[in-house]
């Protein structure tokens, strides 16, 4: 079989793996969208009893709580190895950020080392979050004002 | 279907977040910030509400939704209470989560050992 540059390089294309990023954007796609759907799920459920806004918070505090339970036991970080954004875009990535530094400072003791590393992932999310609504919140005042 | 679209919407929002990680040097630190900052800018401008009525769960357990929690909360608090609202209204509505984040860590760092993280 003769082989011209053309030929060539289609061979090359057909033979390389999918690119890695395809391949983290699936990852991504399918478990976000599964913890998603977890917490549609969860909110459903908590609206049964309560009205929107409860139900909103009630399923955030039970994603964080399953987060919390996943990653002390150390299945949430394999998941993340694998799922890299899918993990960490959820509030459960959010509450991976909390719990991983706690647990992981523990050995550096109960208030420098789990008090103070507990939010240093967290932190800066808070902060510049409250940061950001506070802002808003000048701009929503003066509007209201007109 | 609001199940069909939390699962789509969150799944895209979540690869917003993986094309940031593989295209640029944002670190998980980084990118958890920008949601949130970014979530509070376009709920300001009043996109994020559609997107939460349509995709439920889709659209308030990324940590866009945490903007929009924030942002929501300020709004009302000066709408109740006026000018101070911008200081308390934001981490009123954020408080379940960040207070259940803090409390569950505790427990977990309790009952955890340190493991290597990889």
């Amino acid at each position: 079989m003769k082989l011209d540059p053309k030929r060539y390089a289609e061979m090359t294309r057909n033979a390389t793996p999918h690119s890695p990023v395809l391949k983290d954007c699936l990852w991504a796609f399918f478990v976000g969208g599964a913890i998603c759907l977890l917490g549609e799920c969860l909110r459903q459920f908590w609206l049964q009893w309560y009205d929107t806004e409860l139900a909103g918070t009630l399923t955030s505090i039970s994603l964080i709580f399953l987060s919390a339970a996943a990653t002390a036991a150390g299945w949430y970080q394999k998941l993340g190895a694998k799922a890299g954004a899918g993990t960490l875009v959820p509030i459960t990535g959010f509450a991976n950020s909390v719990v991983s530094p706690a647990v992981e400072f523990k050995a550096e003791g109960w208030v420098t080392g789990v008090g103070a590393k507990i939010f240093i992932i967290a932190g800066p999310v808070i902060a510049f979050g409250t940061l950001a609504s506070w802002v808003w919140g000048i701009l929503y005042w003066v509007s209201t004002k007109f | 279907m609001q199940f069909f679209w939390a699962f789509v919407v969150g799944g895209a929002i979540c690869v917003i977040g993986q094309l940031l990680i593989d295209y640029t040097a944002l670190t998980p630190a980084r990118i958890l910030t920008g949601y949130v900052v970014a979530g509070v800018v376009l709920s300001a401008l009043g996109l994020y509400q559609p997107l939460a009525d349509f995709a439920g769960a889709g659209a308030s357990v990324p940590l866009l939704g945490f903007g929009h929690l924030l942002a929501q909360g300020v709004q009302k608090a000066v709408e109740a209470i006026g000018l101070p609202g911008i200081f308390t209204g934001g981490l009123t509505a954020a408080a379940g989560g960040i207070a259940a984040s803090l409390v569950f860590a505790v427990l977990a760092a309790l009952v955890g050992k340190s493991r290597d993280q990889n």
